[in-house]
């Protein structure tokens, strides 16, 4: 190895290493839940309605069927939230005499193969007195209430307003309006959800197999709901494909499968399809979100008015509650531009149809959308370009706090917005633009400036009065007799690549190789409590802990190799696994060390304590990411198809630990926006059928939708976090939407319409024209 | 996301097929050709056949031929056998421009144009150009044989006039005539996916102008089928954009538009007006 990986310098950090964790996983060698043999397999029968009262429920003669009134002694799930005028309701586990939305779990049928227990389940006669269903938010108020606990529907209600507000409002030179609707999605992971648990008859204990993103909260919440202790409860999340939220909220059938298992002290287990992946496992961002905007002549935002209506499902999700939509659009709509004076009412409310749970970005891919989309609007209003119109609001003092009490720590968001601007070329597009207008052919360019709150410890969590506050993260690090390291995180890595990039910080410190270094994850047995991996912090939290780790087992290693090197503790450089003494070539293999810390301890006279185990832990207050997305579209004007041609992102996440996967995780947000903006919808008639329930009616974007994506990067070194890195996971699914949208709307701007609805659907950009083409006739 | 129960017969002769065929039909049998329809709809527990009649491995049925002027397409000739021309002369260009749209290219390898025409999803691509080129649909039964023309063959939504103990065991389609012009075009919400609209249209140049004008959409209504006033507005014209647009506004105005929760009529007219007069166009490119 080159002298240039001596001393702790960062010679892994920052080098587009291969993933470690890809050779079985590309080899099919991982392993799923899906994979596990079992003695039963289960499958619900779901409610084929969206409301009513449960009549019947007659399982075929001599079948294994569980309904609620074996459950008796389980409790339901029922996450708190101390503020915002939150009214706690329970989700059954199977639903309890009334059923809230189509697909809900009724009963369980049960047999040897998941063949027969389909078999079983489709011959259990149910018979539900059908009630009228509320489907859309905007009835909640009108309609009957779903839970008692709230006659009118309002689970969460937050209200905001700074003091100066009222007469900001008054001074505005304009107001601009933007009313955005964004429509419901489901986060398609490609592995649906499964669980598998089983009974130990030596111990007693059961072990849950299941494909989540946090295992030990799941651990804690079904331990609770089963009134067991925790210890008798083990949690593993194996190889999970993919999460992106939905596998954060705690499902009812895990709590079930676990259930059966204690219960009939045998193995259980259940594997999703894709149809009750689409209507029954967690939605995201049905919502409603209407802005104005006070502006003063020149373009400048001074004050900000927003109202959030929520969509929430049936039921309120755990841990996070259903608030966790509502509550982030209210503390963060004004996004990354200087506005002082700030209004919101933020409501969620139940209704008839799938619950709701964050999905990757949770409500921000909506508020930037309806923000960005308010910007442009105020450009063409005041006559401004829309690049302009955001120089003119970005922040650029830092710290900065925001009107909602946020601190914005260093961050680059004109810097990435001049970047992007420049690799555009804005002018020769304008002319491409014009030229082809003439041949009927409609391009639009779109911008999206966004700041990516990350990382963020328990201080920010506890902003929102959870009952279970997240935030820390703890490691271990050992080194074991061969000088080979294991790591074990809270966190709970499901395609993010965690396994590299913690491995190449580790390696850093202590001098060795990052294949040396084992990552493991995912078992409540085997790992330190830790809250899992969401909301872009797996990175900069286990990572910030992995680094405090690394840096006392380094202290170490040095303080063992001064004694066995006879030198001082300065002169150690670590580097090629081996202690050196610098300037010489005294030296001691990091193995031989790590030997000697086990099996030669007399020889360090007790001022060295045996074995090689450090732990971290870390809870920093948060950190900022930052990025411009455009996009390139052309809109086909005679059946409303919209293609994206090009997309540009200059981002900034701080120090890039692993410049590939930094580059993964943008390009598979910016898919997953370019579906949310131009594709995936769920969509309900109004009986509450879901009309959605294959992959053939709800679209995710193929590698035909998804353009060549051009990435830039800049590296603000934040003083935030230990490690000056800044979380990156959602950024790309949070700006996509919204430039994908301004560029359809500047690409329609010649018929004069707005399209402020996502999915920009071929019908919907359509039946725009066409309206607009019929009040032109008719006037 | 598991089929119900159903026995499966595995027959190695057209006659045990058909023989089979007459005894499960009654007890709800059906034909199991490439299963890229059946099977998911199986999975869904749309569809719960007691009975498959597996063709798979039946000797004769995947002829591919051309004979007396027309080429045969036997039922178990896949997709993926029209990738390349399968003959010389027009037809063989048309339907390799025309296989490239039908789903992902997994699927093409294992579905059957015959499968197609006996699902009759409105949007299938091979019941478009089988209605537009009249194609001759083969139907054999236990000691029986008829030839229902293409006209005939598509009675709605998912819905033949094959009996239930019918098997489709050949397509036949008459060769074009040198020098036949076609285009294709359709309009689907991603690459791969089912069509919302699509057409096709074949003409000749005679003297100029246009000759014997077909042109199909499928997709739009319950079944695919040419549409006469669209033909009437290219026969006796120059071909260029103002027959093809008199043509794409014909279709749009004849057709009796399919309508869902999102597609309204007045899209599904938009969306013909459209793939018409593209095909048109595809087919002077
Ligand atoms: C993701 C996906 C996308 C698709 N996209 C398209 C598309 O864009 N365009 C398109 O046209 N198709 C599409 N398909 C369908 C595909 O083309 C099927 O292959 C085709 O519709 C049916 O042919 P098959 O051989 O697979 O028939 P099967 O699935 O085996 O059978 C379909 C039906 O026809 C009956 N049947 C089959 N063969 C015969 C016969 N010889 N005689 C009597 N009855 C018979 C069966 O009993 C059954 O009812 C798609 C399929 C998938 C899974």
């Amino acid at each position: 190895m080159s002298a240039a990986t001596k001393g702790s310098g960062t010679t892994w950090v920052g080098r587009a290493i291969r993933r470690l964790e890809d050779p079985a996983l590309v080899t099919g060698r991982g392993r799923f839940t899906a994979d596990l043999p079992a003695a039963h397999w289960v499958r619900f029968v779901r409610s084929p309605v969206a409301a009513g009262t449960i009549k019947k429920i007659k399982p075929p003669d001599g079948a294994f069927v569980v309904t609620a009134a074996e459950l008796a002694g389980v409790k339901p799930i029922k996450p708190m939230l101390y503020k915002f005028n939150y009214r706690p309701i329970g989700q059954p586990i199977l639903a309890d005499g009334v059923v809230r939305f189509t697909g809900e779990c009724i009963a369980a049928a049960i047999a040897a193969s998941e063949e027969e227990a389909e078999d079983i389940a489709d011959a259990v006669e149910v018979e539900i007195d059908e009630t009228a269903p509320l489907i859309d938010a905007r009835d909640a108020a009108s309609s009957a209430a779903l839970h008692p606990e709230a006659p009118d529907n309002v689970i969460v209600n937050a209200q905001v307003k700074t003091p100066e507000f009222d007469t900001a409002w008054r001074n505005a030179h304009r107001i601009v309006r933007l009313e955005a609707r964004s429509r419901r999605q489901n986060a398609t992971p490609m592995e649906p959800r499964a669980a598998h648990a089983a009974y130990d008859p030596a111990t007693g204990r059961i072990t849950l197999t299941c494909t989540t993103q946090m295992p030990h909260l799941t651990r804690t919440a079904i331990a609770d709901l089963l009134d067991m202790p925790e210890s008798d409860l083990r949690v593993i999340a194996p190889d999970v494909g993919g999460g992106f939220g939905q596998k954060m909220s705690l499902p009812p059938e895990y709590v079930l499968i676990a259930w059966l298992a204690r219960e009939h002290r045998s193995s259980f287990a259940w594997t999703e399809d894709r149809r009750e992946n689409l209507i029954a496992s967690y939605h995201s961002r049905d919502q409603y979100i209407a802005l104005d905007g006070a502006f003063d002549a020149d373009g400048k935002l001074i004050a900000l008015s927003a109202d959030v209506l929520a969509n929430i499902g049936a039921y309120s999700c755990f841990p996070t509650t259903c608030g966790v939509e509502p509550l982030m659009a209210m503390a963060e709509i004004p996004g990354p531009y200087d506005v002082r004076h700030y209004a919101c009412t933020a409501r969620g409310v139940a209704t008839n149809t799938c619950p709701m749970a964050p999905y990757r970005g949770v409500s921000r891919p909506v508020i930037t959308f309806a923000l960005e989309r308010l910007m442009d609007k105020a450009a063409v209003e005041l006559g401004i370009n829309p690049i302009d119109i955001r120089r003119r609001n970005l922040i650029d003092q830092f710290p900065y706090t925001s009107a909602m009490g946020l601190v914005f720590d260093e961050a680059t968001y004109k810097e990435t917005l001049e970047l992007a601007v420049k690799h555009v070329d804005v002018p020769a597009f304008r002319a491409r633009q014009q030229a082809l207008r003439k041949q009927g052919r409609y391009l639009g360019l779109g911008f999206c400036t966004f700041s990516e709150r990350t990382g963020y410890g328990s201080p920010a969590f506890a902003a929102r009065g959870m009952a279970i506050t997240p935030g820390w993260e703890m490691v271990e690090l050992t080194m074991d007799p061969s000088g080979f390291v294991e790591l074990r995180i809270g966190t709970s890595p499901h395609g993010q690549g965690l396994r590299t990039t913690l491995a190449q910080i580790v390696a850093d410190q202590l001098g060795i190789e990052p294949q040396r270094i084992k990552v493991i994850h995912g078992d409540t047995d085997r790992s330190p409590y830790g809250w899992g991996t969401f909301a872009s912090r797996s990175l900069v939290i286990s990572g910030g802990a992995t680094l405090i780790a690394a840096q006392k087992l380094r202290a170490k290693i040095i303080k063992l190799a001064t004694h066995m090197l006879e030198a001082a503790p300065e002169d150690i450089v670590l580097g090629d696994s081996a202690a050196t003494v610098a300037g010489t070539d005294r030296s001691i293999a990091i193995a031989a060390l790590a030997r000697d810390a086990y099996h030669q301890t007399h020889r360090f006279k007790g001022e060295i304590e045996p074995g090689m185990t450090e732990a971290g832990h870390y809870d920093p207050p948060g950190t900022f990411s930052n990025a411009c997305h455009v996009a390139m579209v052309e809109v086909d004007i005679e059946t409303g198809q919209v293609k994206v041609e090009k997309f540009i992102a200059a981002e900034d996440c701080g120090r890039i630990i692993n410049p590939m996967i930094a580059d993964g995780q943008v390009h598979g947000g910016i898919a997953q926006g370019i579906g949310n903006a131009i594709l995936e919808e769920i969509l309900y008639d109004e009986n509450g059928t879901i009309l959605s329930s294959t992959l053939a009616d709800f679209l995710p974007p193929t590698a035909h939708e998804i353009p060549p994506i051009e990435l830039h990067h800049l590296e603000t070194h934040t003083t935030a976090t230990n490690l000056q890195a800044k979380g990156l996971g959602e950024g790309g699914a949070i700006g996509s939407p919204a430039a994908v949208m301004n560029a359809i709307n500047d690409a329609l701007s010649p018929f004069g319409v707005a399209i402020d609805e996502m999915p920009a659907t071929p019908q919907r950009i359509r039946a725009a024209l066409r309206a607009r083409q019929q009040t032109e006739t008719a006037a | 996301m598991k089929p119900a129960p159903f026995v499966r017969h595995t027959p190695r002769t057209l006659d045990e097929a058909l023989a089979i065929l007459a005894e499960v039909a009654p007890q709800d049998g059906r034909v199991l050709a490439g299963g890229q329809s059946l099977v998911p709809i199986m999975a869904f527990r749309m569809a719960r056949p007691a009975h498959l009649v597996d063709i798979n491995e039946v000797a004769g049925l995947d002829k591919l031929i051309v004979e007396n002027g027309m080429l045969i397409v036997g039922a178990r000739v896949r997709h993926g056998a029209f990738h390349k021309p399968v003959e010389p002369g027009p037809l063989g260009a048309l339907l390799a421009s025309v296989v490239h749209n039908i789903a992902h290219y997994p699927i093409r390898m294992r579905g059957t144009m015959c499968g197609s025409l006996a699902h009759a999803d409105p949007s299938s691509e091979w019941c478009l150009t089988a209605a537009t080129l009249d194609a001759e649909l083969v139907a054999r039964r236990k000691g029986g044989e008829r030839i229902i023309p293409a006209r005939d063959f598509f009675e709605g939504l998912m819905s033949t006039a094959l009996k239930e103990d019918e098997l489709l065991a050949e397509a036949r389609y008459m060769l074009l005539p040198a020098g036949t012009k076609f285009g294709f075009n359709e309009f689907s919400r991603r690459a791969g996916d089912f069509a919302m609209s699509a057409a096709l249209a074949t003409y000749r140049i005679v003297d100029g102008r246009i000759a014997d004008a077909r042109v199909g959409v499928g997709g739009a209504e319950a079944s695919p089928r040419r549409i006469p006033e669209a033909e009437a507005a290219l026969n006796g014209q120059m071909p260029g954009d103002a027959a093809f647009r008199a043509a794409a506004e014909a279709a749009s105005a004849a057709i009796d538009p399919l309508e869902d929760i999102q597609t309204t009529g007045e899209y599904r007219r938009d969306l013909v007006r459209a793939v018409v007069r593209r095909a048109l166009e595809a087919s002077v490119k």
